[in-house]
């Protein structure tokens, strides 16, 4: 269960959640200091340590739209947070599920910043208004990734399975 | 049942007889391509091989293309440290596609790859840029994947897990009028698609007005295939695609065309006819805010650029010069021009338009990705207004949340550089 601490619009790009300029800067461990870096207030907040783990970002449809840049899921999943989508777009997607990042794809979810949200296996529950929304499964042949504990493992034990090259 | 391209392709890639929409397959790759990112492609590799008892090798440092482009020469330390670590890993495994900051080999990876041959029709391409999608112009199946997936496909040599896309077919006919072309062609599909009308879908280009266009126009399209939303977009290899990769390219090897079958089952179906269209702009903060250009017409604009992966060719340059010679940049405005390699820019110096666009007070900078991603090269200042022939107007792409980014192509970028306003290029006092 989590708080959510950030509603955005629809077509939120890469670039909004982590701009070009920070690109220099590559490692998991570096990139959350830049989170959504030009939504001043917010990235403050999550520097100053005021959001907790499992907080949600609610994110209307086509999440992550933009650029491939890996940046853009390593800073989010650097703080925690949990993405709430009602779309996302393709490359976000795979590098979310690649890197481990909590979603959920809910085409419908209603929710305000302040609401507490539960995800459910298949739905999303809105504690605050006491109102429940159906969440989709992600395809299976994703869902093989995130069960190995993201596409590291996952390369990993294919490669051990082919012989030394 | 038929193929589309993309289903052909990735049957063969797969060594399957047939694959349809949605399949899930392991296709081989044909070509792996990064650029500065390389540096957290390299990071993810050597994590994959943690334990493993074995020594981090990629599967075939002949089908591994690296392009310095995003960031050249380097802005900062870290970005020349960064690119200093992907030399020495080039040395250290015998990577031959690489393309360092040179006069003589350099440029935007999506201009390289098809320049140096290194594209074929049929192939499967996976880069580390969402503008990967460029190389659909050859008759590829090209798509944009993260540093994780990359160094996972550096380590199999196969792209894991890749869902067929359905494809939508983009049929258009037509004669383009003087001054129109690719770039408002792609910019009114993704304004009618919307910036996500095609996630998860593949674009395959067809008709009379795309088998009479070149391949530089071609890349135009495909490239901003992904601003709504597409996983790659394709034109069907032909004669052009062939003529491009002899002559142009140098390509001496067989090439072996892809093309759909008469009963390829498509999602949907969008025609165009683009013999009235107009020129095209898409206005902040999202591509798929698309206008006639008329409708704002007059606006003010501190920068103007030409240049990206997406008109930064001979072609584009050649379309400006013939509105601006003779022409000067006007007060109030500044131009910064980027040809998209070191080969454009050597023609472009020959031909005389880099001479021209200096005498009309135009900076032509060095080929590489230039201030398309805010990064540097021109940066602009709070509440600025930028029109450029660039991919992406989203809000702080040019490196500051205040300004504002106008797209649109070359003829409108130069006739505007002129007036210092958004000007229609067939109204211009040029």
């Amino acid at each position: 269960m989590g708080q959510v601490v950030l509603k955005l619009g629809k077509d939120i790009s890469t670039d909004d959640i982590y701009p070009g300029r920070f690109m220099a800067t590559v490692l998991p461990t570096e990139t959350p200091q830049f989170c959504f870096f030009d939504r001043t207030d917010f990235n403050a907040k999550l520097k100053a340590r005021t959001i907790p783990p499992g907080s949600v970002v609610v994110a209307d449809e086509n999440f992550g739209c933009g650029s491939s840049r890996e940046q853009a899921v390593s800073t989010i999943r650097g703080h925690e947070l949990v993405i709430v989508a009602k779309s996302i777009a393709r490359i976000f997607m795979q590098n979310a599920i690649n890197l481990g990042l909590n979603l959920t794809l809910c085409p419908t979810i209603e929710a305000e910043e302040g609401d507490l949200l539960e995800v459910l296996p298949g739905k999303v529950r809105n504690k605050t208004r006491g109102r429940e929304f159906a969440a989709l499964p992600l395809p299976p042949a994703r869902q093989v990734i995130i069960d190995a504990g993201g596409l590291i493992p996952y390369t990993r034990k294919k490669l051990l399975e082919q012989p030394v090259r | 049942m038929g193929m589309t391209v993309v289903e052909k392709i990735l049957a063969k890639a797969a060594g399957l007889h047939s694959v349809k929409a949605l399949d899930v397959v392991e296709p081989r790759v044909n070509l792996a391509m990064s650029h500065e990112n390389a540096a957290l492609v390299i990071n993810q590799f050597k994590e994959i091989y943690q334990g493993t008892g074995r020594e981090p090798k990629p599967w075939d440092s002949d089908r591994i293309a690296i392009v310095f482009d995003h960031r050249v020469p380097a802005e900062g330390p870290k970005t020349a440290t960064n690119q200093k670590l992907i030399r020495d890993f080039v040395t250290k495994h015998g990577i031959t596609k690489f393309h360092d900051i040179r006069g003589d080999g350099g440029g935007i990876c999506h201009q390289i790859l098809p320049e140096f041959g290194y594209v074929r029709p049929g192939y499967v391409v996976v880069g580390t840029d969402s503008h990967t999608t460029s190389h659909g112009a050859l008759g590829a199946f090209a798509f944009g994947i993260g540093a994780t997936e990359m160094a996972s496909v550096w380590t199999l040599g196969v792209a894991l897990n890749i869902e067929v896309p359905p494809t939508i077919k983009v049929v258009v006919t037509g004669t383009f009028q003087p001054f129109v072309g690719p770039k408002d062609l792609i910019l009114h599909l993704v304004g009618r698609l919307t910036a996500q009308g095609a996630n998860f879908r593949a674009l395959e280009f067809h008709g009379d007005t795309i088998a009479n266009m070149t391949t530089s126009g071609r890349l135009v399209l495909c490239n901003m295939s992904v601003e709504a939303g597409a996983t790659a977009g394709l034109v069907p290899s032909d004669r052009e695609t062939e003529h491009y990769l002899r002559h142009e390219a140098g390509v001496r090897e067989p090439i072996e065309p892809v093309v759909p079958d008469a009963d390829a089952v498509y999602e949907k179906v969008v025609e165009i006819d683009v013999s009235r269209l107009e020129p095209q702009i898409a206005c902040p903060h999202s591509v798929d805010n698309v206008k006639n250009v008329g409708e704002v017409a007059g606006k003010h604009v501190h920068q103007v650029v030409i240049g990206s992966c997406t008109n930064g060719r001979l072609d584009d340059l050649e379309s400006a010069y013939q509105i601006m010679k003779g022409h000067k940049v006007a007060q109030g405005t500044r131009m910064l021009i980027f040809p998209a390699s070191s080969r454009i820019y050597l023609r472009a110096l020959e031909t005389g338009y880099i001479t021209e666009f200096t005498r009309a007070g135009a900076v032509v900078m060095n080929p590489g990705c230039g201030p398309c991603l805010g990064v540097h090269q021109g940066a602009l200042g709070d509440d600025e207004v930028a029109l450029a022939t660039t991919n992406r107007n989203f809000k702080g792409r040019m490196g500051n949340p205040k300004s504002e980014v106008y797209l649109c192509s070359p003829a409108v970028a130069a006739a505007s550089a002129i007036a210092g306003v958004i000007t229609d290029p067939r109204k211009g006092g040029h």
